[in-house]
């Protein structure tokens, strides 16, 4: 086998084309992809991009780490819908993005990264800043390339941006030798692409999509578990006018949460391990399961022997490996969201008789709200309850990893599609804060609310210093439970109450902090003084940081306990006695709302 | 459960790092993976035996290889008839008297010696794994000094036939 991908032979005419340096080529690659902004920090291995750049006429965002700089594309791809594109150097720049690539690979998220690397004649030998990013990569990209000449850079970036935003979106990296970058060759056209091995199904078979309605007028407790896949197909509205035509409801997972308005009275909340009694009463009762771009993950199907055990399962995916993974699939249809939905819409499907099934779960909804206990302090879903009734659920919110993630999961109401932001499937920390950069980025318009754990906000702080330089009014509001408050609860639950490195009661002091990168920041204990902040702060395009020191110890609740099953859930009822409970539906749509019949 | 898998894969760097990479991060055993040219011009055919739990797993398999941009096509030998056939290099002692016995030995397997030292021979055999095992267990008791097995290569009988249900069976819409 060669060891070299085959050299692109020189189109006829391409002697008297003006030559370019492979760093010119690269951005006028990116500028006809239509890129208008950058992510990204220099080095060595890319000083000849980072010139050619200079005066390219493309935006660079220059965050103060490379992980900051991918996060920041990631929370750009998911409000945008179009790829993120980064920039880092080799070495040290390269290795520092392989956890947002882990990331965007497990959260299906489109980007376009590209690495320095040492050049050609010294690769292999242990070089300065040499990391062998091509094959530390591979596993944790959709595809990845290393260029050798500069005439490939234009077909390579071409295929980059097609494979990235295509079929299930990922991302791809491009690792550029500097020689490479220096080197002249023509511009040459990337032609019509020839990706033989890549041709992912969108329309669904109309067999298995027939099949499926059949189920459809059969079934009498049916159920869509709807994923990210309809985000990602941009078909939130053929959902919601699916579920109606149907009379069938819905359950989000976690990174489905927006595409069905959480106040829909079809809408059963999140399921998985702290969802919503009835969403996960419904995943386990039903007797047809219709998964729309969900990968029944663990965190949602619990022990997936428990999970939707008497139901007949039809997936529709793009991706057909993601079929029959994790749970026996009778109705597998590969295919685009949009493409099936539109397609299940034009046939004429009997609706179920499923009017006891809905008033059932109506029932369970009203009966099994979210609940906390008020104690004096400020509560973590309080502060998020506030929120989303201040913005009424049509802010973009973005979470880092933990419980203040779960608490925005289940409070915030969202009431649009595309305006949550949060690790799903890699469960990142350090993600939330340069995700809402990106997101700002992405959306400049539109309110940007960064809900983080202060764990996890002191493992990408250092971006503070992006809001003034850019001007990006992104809201900061730090859910501060002095611990890495998930691990906290899982040591009380599970470990006895033995907090091994989970405290944290050395914490820096937000407030100057926030002084120090030139914004305003607060810290805040009383639901009254954070309602008057919030007023005066949430509306404008400033931005700002909010440390609200929340009631330590409290736990997200219900619970779903690891290796239980749906049925298994705990934490459903506040502790006999207590004293000032709170009970709310959260986002469970269906709950104090009139269901009717298709 | 073996299963038998017959690859077409773009003659890329790091393809075989690609392959050999998702059976180890999604935990699949390899017996033995060969690759060489294929009768396409910049495609080499990769014939992989693995040691797979159960049919789902192995239908797992076939989705994730599938999946691969490198890969243009998955080829499920495992319950079709093929030709299969595998090389082995087999040296053992052997002193001047039982050279005789060896060839002897060897006759029915259509083996041949191909070099003759002062204490061993080396044996060359091509056939199923099966036979291969089975005249290395014939000649174990003389002592194996050196012992060089290809693996597996192998392609369906009547492939286009069959490969097209296989497709199907791929993207699952069959
Ligand atoms: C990079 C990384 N390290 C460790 C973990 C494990 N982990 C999950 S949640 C959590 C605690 C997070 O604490 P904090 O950010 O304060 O959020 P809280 O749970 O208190 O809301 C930890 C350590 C992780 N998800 N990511
Ligand atoms: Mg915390």
């Amino acid at each position: 086998m060669a060891k070299t991908a085959a050299e692109p032979t020189e189109p006829e005419g391409a002697k008297e084309q003006r030559l370019l340096t492979g760093a010119e080529i690269l951005i006028e690659a990116l500028k006809r992809e239509g890129v208008d902004v950058l992510f990204g920090y220099p080095g060595g291995a890319v000083l000849n991009v980072y010139d050619a750049l200079y005066d390219a006429g493309i935006a660079h965002v220059l965050t103060r780490h490379e992980q900051g700089a991918i996060h920041a594309a990631e929370g750009y791809a998911r409000i945008s819908g179009r790829p993120g594109v980064v920039i880092a150097t080799s070495g040290p720049g390269a290795t520092n993005l392989m956890t947002g690539l882990t990331d965007a690979m497990l959260d299906s998220l489109p980007l376009v990264v590209i690495t320095g690397q040492v050049g050609t004649n010294v690769m292999g030998s242990d070089a300065f800043q040499e990391a062998p990013i091509f094959s530390m990569s591979m596993p944790v990209t959709k595809y990845n390339y290393q260029v050798r000449h500069p005439r490939e850079i234009a077909r390579v970036v071409r295929e980059a941006f097609h494979i990235a935003t295509t079929g299930r979106p990922g991302p791809v990296l491009i690792d550029l030798p500097k020689d490479v970058t220096i080197q002249q060759a023509p511009y040459v056209e990337a032609e019509a692409l020839d990706l033989p091995g890549y041709q992912p199904t969108v329309v669904p078979n109309a067999l298995q999509l027939g099949k499926l309605s059949t189920a459809i007028a059969r079934a009498v407790k049916p159920v869509i578990l709807a994923g990210a896949g309809v985000l990602h197909a941009r078909a939130s509205e053929l959902l919601v006018a699916f579920a109606e035509r149907t009379g069938i409801p819905v359950v989000h997972t976690l990174l489905g949460l927006g595409a069905m308005p959480a106040t829909h009275p079809l809408f059963l909340g999140m399921g998985g391990m702290h969802g919503t009694v009835v969403a996960n009463r419904a995943l386990y009762e039903c007797d047809l399961l219709i998964n729309i771009g969900a990968r029944f993950d663990d965190r949602l199907t619990g022990n997936p022997k428990h999970f939707a055990p008497k139901a007949v399962v039809a997936h529709i995916d793009i991706d057909p490996a993601e079929i029959g993974k994790i749970v026996h699939t009778h109705i597998p249809i590969v295919g685009d969201a949009k493409a099936a939905l539109e397609r299940l819409l034009a046939m004429p499907i009997d609706p179920p008789k499923a009017d006891a099934w809905r008033a059932y779960l109506k029932r369970v909804a009203e009966a099994h709200p979210f609940w906390y206990v008020k104690t004096g302090d400020l509560k973590p879903q309080r502060v998020v309850e506030l929120i989303d009734e201040m913005t009424e659920g049509r802010a973009i919110v973005t979470t880092d990893v933990g419980q203040h993630q779960m608490w925005a999961a289940q409070y915030y109401r969202f009431r649009r599609p595309h305006r949550w932001v949060t690790s799903g499937g890699l469960g990142t920390m350090g993600f939330g804060f340069p995700a809402a950069i990106g997101a700002k980025i992405a959306a400049r318009e539109e309110t940007v609310i960064a809900v983080v754990g202060d764990a996890g906000f002191q493992m990408t702080m250092q971006e503070l210093a992006l809001l003034k330089e850019y001007d990006l009014g992104v809201k900061i509001i730090i859910l501060n439970n002095f611990a890495l408050g998930m691990v906290r609860q899982w040591q009380e639950l599970f470990y006895a109450k033995r907090y091994s490195e989970s405290l944290l009661p050395f914490q820096p002091d937000y407030v100057k902090l926030a002084e120090a990168y030139g914004i305003a920041g607060y810290a805040v204990s009383t639901e009254d003084a954070l309602t008057r902040l919030l007023e005066k702060h949430l509306f404008d395009d400033a931005p700002v940081l909010i440390d609200c020191r929340v009631s330590p110890g409290e736990n997200v609740l219900p619970m779903i306990p690891p290796g239980k099953g749906l049925h298994e859930i705990v934490g459903t009822q506040p502790p006999e006695g207590a004293a000032d409970v709170v009970y709310r539906f959260g986002s469970s749509g269906i709950a104090g709302q009139e269901v009717s019949a298709p | 459960m073996k299963q038998l898998l017959s690859l077409l894969v773009r003659d890329q760097a790091g393809v075989l790092n690609r392959i050999s990479g998702l059976f180890l991060r999604r935990g699949y055993n390899i017996d033995s993976i060969t690759v060489g040219c294929s009768e396409r011009p910049g495609l080499s055919r990769m014939t992989i035996v693995l040691d797979v739990e159960d049919k789902k797993a192995a239908e797992q398999v076939k989705k994730q290889l599938h999946k691969q941009i490198d890969v243009l096509k998955v080829i499920d030998l495992t319950e079709r008839s093929v030709v299969a056939r595998e090389l082995a290099l087999i040296r053992v002692n052997a002193s001047m008297a039982e050279r005789a016995e060896i060839d002897h030995i060897i006759q029915p397997f259509r083996a041949r010696i191909l070099d003759v030292g002062r204490s061993s021979v080396t044996i060359e055999v091509t056939g199923g794994s099966e036979k291969i095992d089975a005249l290395i267990e014939l000649l174990r008791p003389y002592g194996i000094k050196e012992l060089a097995r290809t693996g597996l290569t192998a392609f369906a009988r009547e492939l286009d036939v069959g490969q097209e249900a296989e497709m199907k069976d791929i993207i699952g819409t069959a």
